[in-house]
């Protein structure tokens, strides 16, 4: 795996406010950590997205017009 | 279970008490400011928690950051500033870290921590508010009048200005109370400055069926010529719940606060006061806190996608109408007919029946509510 | 390496925003993920998620009632003289 990293931009209040709450929390040393952390975490969350073919859509599309449903 | 407060702190800036009687004798020592009903108001409104968690009058950081990120300097939400402006006559003689006496018809109400003085930019205040410059918008021409300098700084309340609808008014911490001991577990706020006519009922009845309990909280206060007198609106609401809700699904309660016309950002605002109150959920209809043309009729509910930390779930409940072939009031996406079976609500409809006194349908208004405003000489604002 | 489709250079030399680093590879999956969401960056996507998170989180870590119970009582009190309960 890469060790390459990308910044991204967050305001300057934001990054305060996490800051200050990683700090009364405790768990986690650095601000960077945090924020992987919980991005794993929602992206993990999220449904593996259910992925079909361009072809395959369009057939399930034409069925659908012939139907009369769109 | 309630909402937390904005900000997870309820404030309570209301000193009772020994320190109370030291903080009165003090107080007429001090530099006094005379100061409006409206900003009386949202003084006391500090005090109580209602806009959690702010301590007083915003400060140039709050402020700047309110205007332009539609957030406090700490990042949490918030969209309408909360300023005290006066006159640089006024405070010749005050500078920045003095306490000075904040009164009304020249009796005390609070002792205010002066943080800062700083000027501020009206112009720039209405682009970034109302999205208008334009003077027949009412919020415009309301801050273009006002004072050309703002004090910022805590605040601490020493005493209430007479409150005609006391028997209506809750704090927060009351409504809080009110709510557990209820045992409601959600609970939507419906925000008002009208007369409920079967619309208003349709939307209320439409978020209570999802909800336990429904907290009706109209703004009595400053609002613009030709919106109904405060009475009228209190009187209005009584007869309502009396005759047509369950008494266990409901609270109403006044907020003595100024209508500021300012749409989206102004129904965040609305919404944050209410999650003070303790709602879970908060009712956003059609073109909220509008006036004119100068807001699209549902992009108060566009604004709402730009907090994800607002801690308090809006409610969005389209406009709903009298349809003959339903035979009630549904909304667009639940009624197939067309416009010629359609009958929209509006004030200005029901405006008309009231001038001339004449009983309007009842689909429009219930008659108990129609009575109590034709028991008044004039029910609007001169 | 910055993605620079959020921000203008001058918010940044303003001191509005800060950057925050993260892998690359969580980086492309959310770049993905967002495609066609709204989200216009992954910087609007990670403030966004941040804010939600933090939120919840600060108002879990308070605890349940923070009114004392005598002032309960005087609540209850007076809610029942005025009839709402
Ligand atoms: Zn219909």
């Amino acid at each position: 795996m890469s060790k390459e990293k990308v910044a991204v931009y967050i305001s300057k209040e934001l990054y305060e406010r996490v800051k200050k709450f990683i700090e009364t929390q405790g768990g986690f040393s650095t601000i960077e950590e945090f924020v992987e952390f919980v991005l794993n975490e929602v992206i993990s969350e999220e449904p593996t997205s259910y992925t079909m073919s361009k072809e395959d859509e369009e057939k399930v599309k034409e069925r659908l017009r012939a139907l009369g449903y769109i | 279970m309630v909402s937390k407060p904005h900000g997870n702190k309820l404030i309570n800036r209301v000193v009772v008490g020994r320190r109370r009687d030291h903080l009165l004798e003090e107080a007429k020592e001090l530099p006094r400011i005379e100061i409006s009903e409206t900003l009386a108001a949202d003084t006391i409104n500090i005090a109580h928690g209602v806009y959690s968690p702010l301590e007083g009058f915003m400060t140039q950081e709050d402020y700047i950051h309110v205007l332009h990120d539609m957030r406090l300097s700490n990042d949490i939400p918030w969209t309408i500033p909360i300023i005290l402006d006066v006159n640089p006559e006024d405070i010749v003689d005050i500078k920045e870290g003095d306490d000075i006496t904040l009164t009304h018809n020249n009796k005390p109400i609070a002792i205010m921590k002066i943080e800062e003085i700083y000027g501020w930019d009206k112009n720039e205040y209405c682009k970034q508010v109302f999205k208008a410059t334009d003077p027949t918008h009412p919020g415009v021409t309301k801050t273009m009048g006002r004072k050309e300098l703002l004090i910022g700084g805590p605040i601490d309340l020493l005493n209430d200005i007479y409150e005609p609808f006391e028997k209506y008014r809750l704090w927060p911490i009351e409504t809080r109370v009110l709510f557990e001991a209820k045992r409601w577990r959600t609970i939507a706020g419906f925000q008002t400055r009208n007369v409920p006519h079967l619309g208003h009922e349709y939307v209320q009845k439409a978020a209570l069926t999802f909800v336990d309990g429904l907290f009706i909280n109209p703004l009595v206060g400053w609002k613009k010529r030709g919106d109904f007198k405060d009475e009228v609106i209190a009187r209005a609401y009584e007869v309502l719940i009396q005759h047509y809700f369950p008494k266990d699904s409901i609270v109403f309660s006044v907020l003595r606060m100024e209508m500021r016309y300012a749409g989206p950002r102004e129904a965040v605002f609305h919404a944050i006061v209410r999650k003070n109150f303790g709602c879970t959920h908060f009712i956003v209809g059609r073109d909220h806190a509008g006036v004119g043309n100068f807001y699209k009729p549902y992009e108060a509910w566009e604004i709402f996608k730009e907090f994800p930390d607002l801690g308090i779930t809006p409610l969005f409940i389209r406009e709903s109408f009298y349809c003959k072939k339903c035979g009630g009031f549904v909304n667009e996406k639940i009624c197939p007919h067309s416009d010629e079976n359609r009958i929209r609500i509006s004030g200005t409809k029901l405006r008309r029946f009231i001038l001339r006194k004449e009983k309007p349908p009842e689909y429009m208004v219930r008659p108990e509510v129609f009575e109590v405003i034709l028991s008044f000489d004039n029910p609007f604002i001169e | 390496m910055f993605e620079d489709e959020f921000k203008k250079d001058s918010d940044v030399r303003r001191g509005k925003y800060t950057t925050v680093s993260i892998p690359i590879t969580l980086y492309n999956r959310i770049k993905e993920l967002i495609k066609d969401t709204g989200f216009t960056s992954v910087s609007q996507f990670v403030t966004y998620i941040l804010r939600e998170v933090i939120a919840s989180m600060e108002r879990e870590k308070l605890e349940s009632s923070m009114i004392s119970e005598e002032e309960k009582k005087r609540i209850i009190e007076k809610l029942r003289k005025l009839g709402y309960i």
